[in-house]
Formats: C-alpha cells, structure tokens, sequence
C-alpha cells in the first residue's frame, strides 16, 4: 500500500484493472501508515543498533543485541513466557470447554450466567491487576481470609517467589477464559444433533457422548482457543505489571517486562533491541501459524 | 479540602494579581517591567509536592505580582524520571522543575538541557557537599528543596528502654539487640518490599560505612576499578541476608508497603527500619502523637570506627534549556524564591526537616523530632558521609529487585553483589564513562 502512493505509474495501471476509488482516496490513510507506522518501524531498526538518549545517538554495531542476550533476566523471562503461555492455554482450554458444555445445556438464566463468565473480558487489565493484588494479599486479603475460616492456610500468592507466576497465570485464566468459553459454545452449537441422536439409539452415555462426539467435532475451536492464548501468553505485559512488576525479584518476569524495564531505565537502543527481537520470535511463531490456519482453509 | 481551598485562595489572587497588573499598564508608561509574564512551574504528585507548589506559588506572588505561575505535577520515581527525560527531549518541560540530584541529574544531561545557574547570588550559600550534586564541570543547574536526609535507621524509643538496650554501633551489637528484641517477642527489622525502593537501605544505606574503609572507593567504582563483589561493599548485601536468615523481619514483610514499615516503626509494632530518615515527615503527619518515639542511628559497620551515617541531599529545582527571554528571568526569580526566608519557611512547614539544610540561607526550627537531632549530632561529629548517588552517577536500575531478592532468600548475596555489578555495566555504558 505504501508503494501505491508512492509511485502513480503502478497505481493508474491497478486502478484501471481493480481499484473503484481515486488514487487520492487512498492518501490520507497511507500517509498515517507511512508516519505513525512504516518510519518508526524501520527508525527502531536503525536504532536497535546505537546508544540512545532520545537526544545523541551513537552507532554500536551488535553491542546492544549482545547485552540484551546476555541479560541475566532475560533467561527467566524466556522461560517464565513460555510458561505462562502454557499455563494459561491449558487452563482455557479445559475451563472453557467445561464451562462452554454447561451453558449449552438446559438451564436455568442461561443467558444470565453466560454475561457472567464473559464479563471479565470487558475489564481492563490494568483493574483486574490491581483488584487482584488487594483479593490475594496474604494476610488481609479475600481469598486468604476465606481460606482461613475452612481452616486452609492460603498461599502468599503474588509474593511468594514459588507462587507469584502462577498466581498471575491464574487471574490471566479467570479474565480470558470468557473468550475461550464463547468460542467452545459456538463450537458446540455447530455440531449436528444427528450424531448425538444415532448414539443415544446405540445406547451411548453421556460419556461416551462427550469422548467419541463432542471432544472430535469441537477440535477446531480447541484450536483456535489454543493459538490464541498462546499468542496472548507470549505477548502478555498488562497483568503481569500491574500485579508483580516482575517481582519479588525477577521471578515472574517475562520478556515484554524486561525490555519495559530497559526503557524505564534509559536504555532507549537496548530497549529497542529487545523489541526487534521480540518482533522476530513473534513472527517466528504466526507466520508458520497462520500459514497453518490458511492452508486448512483451503483445504475445507 | 483544606489543599482546594487554597487553591481557590491562590486562583483568586493570581486573578486580583492579573487585574493589577492590567490597570497598571494602562496608564503606566509601558516599560515592559509591568507586563505580566506567565510561568510553569512542575511539582511530583504524592507526598506534599503539590501543596508545597500551592503554597510557593502564593508567597511568591505576594512579592511579584506581575508574574503568574501555573503549576502541573507528575508521578515521580523511575516513571518520572522517564517524563522528565521525555519532556526534556520534546522541549515540552515546564518553565522550573524539582527533580533529584546526583546520578540522577547526570542521566539527564544538563550540559545540553539545562540552563547555568552560576551566575546567581544564592549559590554562594550553597554547603560544600551538595554543590557538586548540582554540577558538572561546565556549570551549576540546580537550587536545593527541602532538606538533606539519612539513610539508616529508624528505631523505636520505648521499646529500647522496655528492653533496656543501647543503640548499636557495631554491626555485632546491632544483632545482639535484634536477638534480644526477637527473643522478648517483637519484630526486630522491619522490611516492606511492596514497595520495591526500599529494600535497598541495607545497600544504599551502608555507604558511608564503606567510604569511611575506602575514602576512594566511589571515584574507583566511577573508574570501573572496585566491585560490589568485593570486600568492603561486599559486606552490606551480606548483612541483608544475615538479617533475613536470623528470621528477625516481620511476617508481612513481602507484601507490606513503606507507609506500612513507618506505622510499625512509630508505634512500636516492630523496633527497627532500615529507611530513609525523610519518613519522620509522614510519621508527623499519620502518628503526630509517636513522632517523639522514633529515633535514629546510621547502619553500624563491623567496626565501630568506620561507622557513618550516609547522607541524602535535598531534591533541587532546575530551569531547562528551552525556557527564554522574560520567562527565563522570572523562573530565575523564582527559583531564588524557593531559599528566601519565606521559602525556607515553606519547606519545613509541610515537611518535617528530616535533616540539615543544604544551604546557609535557610535555618533549621528549634523543634524538629528527635530522629533529625539524632542525626545531627553525626553530622556535627562529621561522622557522615554522601551516599553513593551524591558521588558517583552509577546506579544500576535494577538494584532494588536484586535486593528483594537477598532480602527474601531467594538469592545469596554473593550472587545479588555479582548481578549488580553486572547491572550497572549498561548505566555506565549509557552514560559514555570512560573505561567500561
């Protein structure tokens, strides 16, 4: 699209085989593109190779790329990603098909309940974070306080260096799993009820039902709340800063909040650095992803 | 309610002002000198920022009427510090700014981004130590606000005399009081690492315990030649493991926040802080009947004869570089406002002085709490010295997790001493230092 404002030879020549619109038409969006998206895209290329100060710039070559690699965090942050990323996918997955199944069934306020469970998805992250740092605070918070009358002795949750990913892990789960619920009940409700019938005159339970039925015809949606929160896991930062910071220490930290930090620190090239490579694993992982999803498509 | 009533106060005055000033130039002979010149002048939210801003606004212009000044106000720690750094980049800053000195100062460039204040009458008053925090080689940027501050403890009067103890000089005599305030039932450390910053006082705090050892340890840090990894700096992340393995903190020390450590502190809920001294001005404030219970002593070094307190110099205002013309000369004003007998006033109204003043131009009140005299009797032996910040502009940005991360065992101090070293590698780089 770029190009096509740029050069108006190419342009005339698509417009006259395609395009209904002027070429002008076309301008004052592809000139927000190019300033707002295409410069500072190919600038922090340029800059992920200097020491900046937003004011002198000084080329480095690969200095920054080395220090960010050889950050001690940044080994945790890989890993602490990847398992947050599981986590939260594996959680959705089982939460939202459970969840998907009980609303699909007969019951009561269904639609009631079915805004209840998609309600957190509506709540800014920023809010949940920090409604759940005051639930999961060891000693006066909710979730403790209600362990402690069935005479439980909860987990110091978000400041335990054990529990502090997991716990976020688990707020992640409670705000999206609306989505993944909302995607299995689509799912379900595309499944035929002429299987279900054939079974019940073979005598099927509901058991069998939901293993040799429901669990095969639902796989597309399985998939699709997987890659999702995977790539939501991979990405997150919100939840996680708003809770932890990456803390107590650098336990809980992921990659997105150990470059937040370079910036917080002044370290404007590192920092861009850490975004380039973040920019490549992310496209790492979605273009053989939605090539996949492409593919499939075709193949339907 | 008492803040939007001055504020109203101050809006009313600045319109009477403007009225004045208007009527004066309609029938004056339009020198110029009565136009009305407007200002901005940028406060921290938190704390007494903007009231402190409320309040310097309408004294100053009870002496210069024909200036109006507006005042904005931001988040301060390392968000502020990337505002200021981004409004400074932009030339978006307002017209005067509190900001930190020190290393903090140096990260912002103020050869580039600020405008020379040498020439003015008030740096004449300036004490010694804190002229080269507001300094680089090409000239002096900034005015002191507010007072100077220790980093060490602060400790809980009646239970020492509960317990019959005596404040420790030694680092030994330090846990042998832990152990007896441990064994008699209490919380002996408090350690409030909520909020990150202040894990590091076992750290930051011991400074001028290792410079009382080394005199020229942080002009070698500035030359990449000492480490943290080393002996005698070494020896303040051991003492936060040593404190977190004796079990001495308190349960909640994980989750509880500063405001929280002050309360324990004033009230006797735990007997000793590790803090900065500045937080006798919200104990004054939250527990005004207990501010005569706490007290202080620096961090005790291994020996007796090195123990000093570290000293935290005062914030100070600045004029940035795109600030011209008759703006220039009023922010100027006002900047020599801020150390004028009524704004020396001003500054120990809201805030408690936790600390002398880093200016001959403004005196200490007779009743300050008795952790300031504590202090001051350091300071009069000239057992104190600048904390590390005030003397070299290395400061890792990571500290404060990795002192979480001693102070909570999830790491040895070795280990934390090796990571900051690595840590401050970066700043250093960053600031262009030679020999790193």
């Amino acid at each position: 699209m770029a190009q096509a404002v740029i050069d108006p030879g190419v342009t005339k020549k698509r417009r006259s085989v395609r395009s209904i619109y002027p070429t002008w038409f076309y301008l004052p969006a592809g000139l927000l593109y190019v300033v707002l998206f295409a410069i500072p895209t190919f600038a922090s290329f340029y800059f992920a190779f200097t020491r900046w100060s937003l004011q002198d710039v000084e080329f480095t070559g690969m200095q920054n790329f080395i220090t960010f690699f050889s950050e001690p965090q940044l080994r945790t942050g890989f890993i602490n990603t990847f398992i947050y990323g599981f986590v939260t996918s594996g959680f959705k997955v089982v939460l939202g098909l459970a969840l998907a199944l009980l609303l699909t069934s007969q019951l009561i306020a269904r639609g009631y309940l079915r805004s209840v469970v998609f309600f957190p998805v509506l709540v800014s992250a920023i809010g949940v974070g920090i409604t759940f740092k005051v639930l999961m605070d060891p000693f006066d918070g909710l979730i403790n306080s209600s362990l402690a009358t069935l005479g439980i002795t909860g987990p110091a949750w978000l400041t335990d260096p054990q529990w502090a990913l997991f716990s976020v892990a688990l707020i992640d789960v409670w705000k999206g799993v609306g989505i993944a619920t909302l995607i299995y009940i689509a799912g379900l409700a595309a499944i035929p009820t002429e299987y279900y019938e054939a079974a019940k005159v073979d005598g099927a339970g509901g058991w069998k039902n939901f293993r040799h039925i429901t669990l095969p015809l639902v796989r597309p949606a399985t998939a699709t709340v997987v890659l999702l929160s995977l790539i939501g896991g991979l990405r997150s930062f919100d939840l996680i800063w708003a809770t932890t910071r990456g803390g107590p220490g650098f336990t809980s930290d992921v990659i997105a909040s150990v470059i937040y930090k370079q910036y917080q620190a002044g370290f404007y090239g590192l920092s861009t650095a850490g975004n380039v490579v973040l920019f490549i694993v992310v496209t790492a992982i979605v273009i053989p992803v939605s090539y996949l999803l492409n593919r499939r498509e075709v193949e339907r | 309610m008492a803040v939007h009533k001055r504020r109203v106060l101050a809006a009313g005055f600045a319109a009477t002002a403007l009225a004045a000033v208007a009527a004066c130039s309609g029938g004056g002979g339009g020198s110029g000198d009565g136009e009305n010149v407007e200002i901005t002048l940028l406060v921290q939210t938190g704390g007494t920022g903007p009231a402190w801003g409320e309040a310097l606004i309408a004294a100053f212009n009870e002496e210069h009427p024909e200036i109006t000044v507006t005042m904005n106000s931001q988040p301060g720690g390392t968000e502020g510090d990337n505002l200021v750094k981004t409004k400074l980049a932009t030339g978006e800053m307002e017209d005067v700014f509190t900001y930190n000195t020190g290393s903090l100062l140096q990260a912002i460039n103020p050869d580039q981004n600020l405008v020379d204040l040498s020439d003015q009458e008030w740096t004449d008053s300036l004490i010694e130590p804190f002229i080269p925090v507001v300094s680089t080689e090409n000239g002096l940027y900034g005015a002191p606000n507010g007072t100077s501050q220790a980093g060490g403890i602060l400790y809980n009067i009646p239970m020492y005399e509960e317990l019959g103890l005596e404040v420790p000089t030694t680092w030994a005599d330090f846990m042998a009081n832990n152990d007896a305030i441990k064994a008699a039932g209490h919380t002996a450390i408090i350690q409030t690492y909520g909020d990150t910053w202040t894990s590091q006082l076992f750290v930051l705090g011991d400074f001028g315990n290792v410079a009382a050892q080394d005199p020229d340890w942080a002009e070698g840090y500035t030359a990449n030649e000492r480490r943290y990894a080393e002996q005698p700096a070494l020896q303040s992340f051991l003492n936060q493991q040593e404190a977190y393995e004796g079990g001495y903190f308190n349960e909640d020390f994980a989750s509880a926040l500063f405001d929280d450590g002050l309360r324990m502190v004033a009230t006797g809920e735990g007997a000793h802080y590790p803090i900065l001294s500045g937080g006798v001005s919200t104990i004054s404030q939250n527990y005004p009947d207990n501010i005569g219970d706490v007290g202080f002593f620096p961090l005790p070094a291994q020996e007796e004869d090195d123990t000093r307190a570290t000293i935290w110099l005062p914030n100070a205002v600045y004029i940035p570089s795109t600030t011209e013309g008759e703006e220039l000369e009023a922010a100027k004003l006002l900047v020599e406002f801020v150390n004028s007998p009524e704004g020396c006033r001003l500054q120990v109204e809201l805030n408690v002085p936790a600390g002398p003043f880093a200016t001959s131009l403004c005196e200490l009140p007779a009743d300050v709490p008795q952790a300031t005299q504590d202090l001051q009797v350091w300071v009069d032996n000239e057992l104190a010295n600048p904390a590390l910040e005030f003397v070299s502009p290395i400061k890792g940005p990571n500290l404060e997790n990795i002192t979480v991360q001693v102070g909570s065992g999830i790491s040895t101090a070795e280990e934390g001493a090796a990571l900051y070293d690595e840590d401050v590698i970066k700043q250093a780089q960053q600031l262009g230092l030679d020999g790193w």
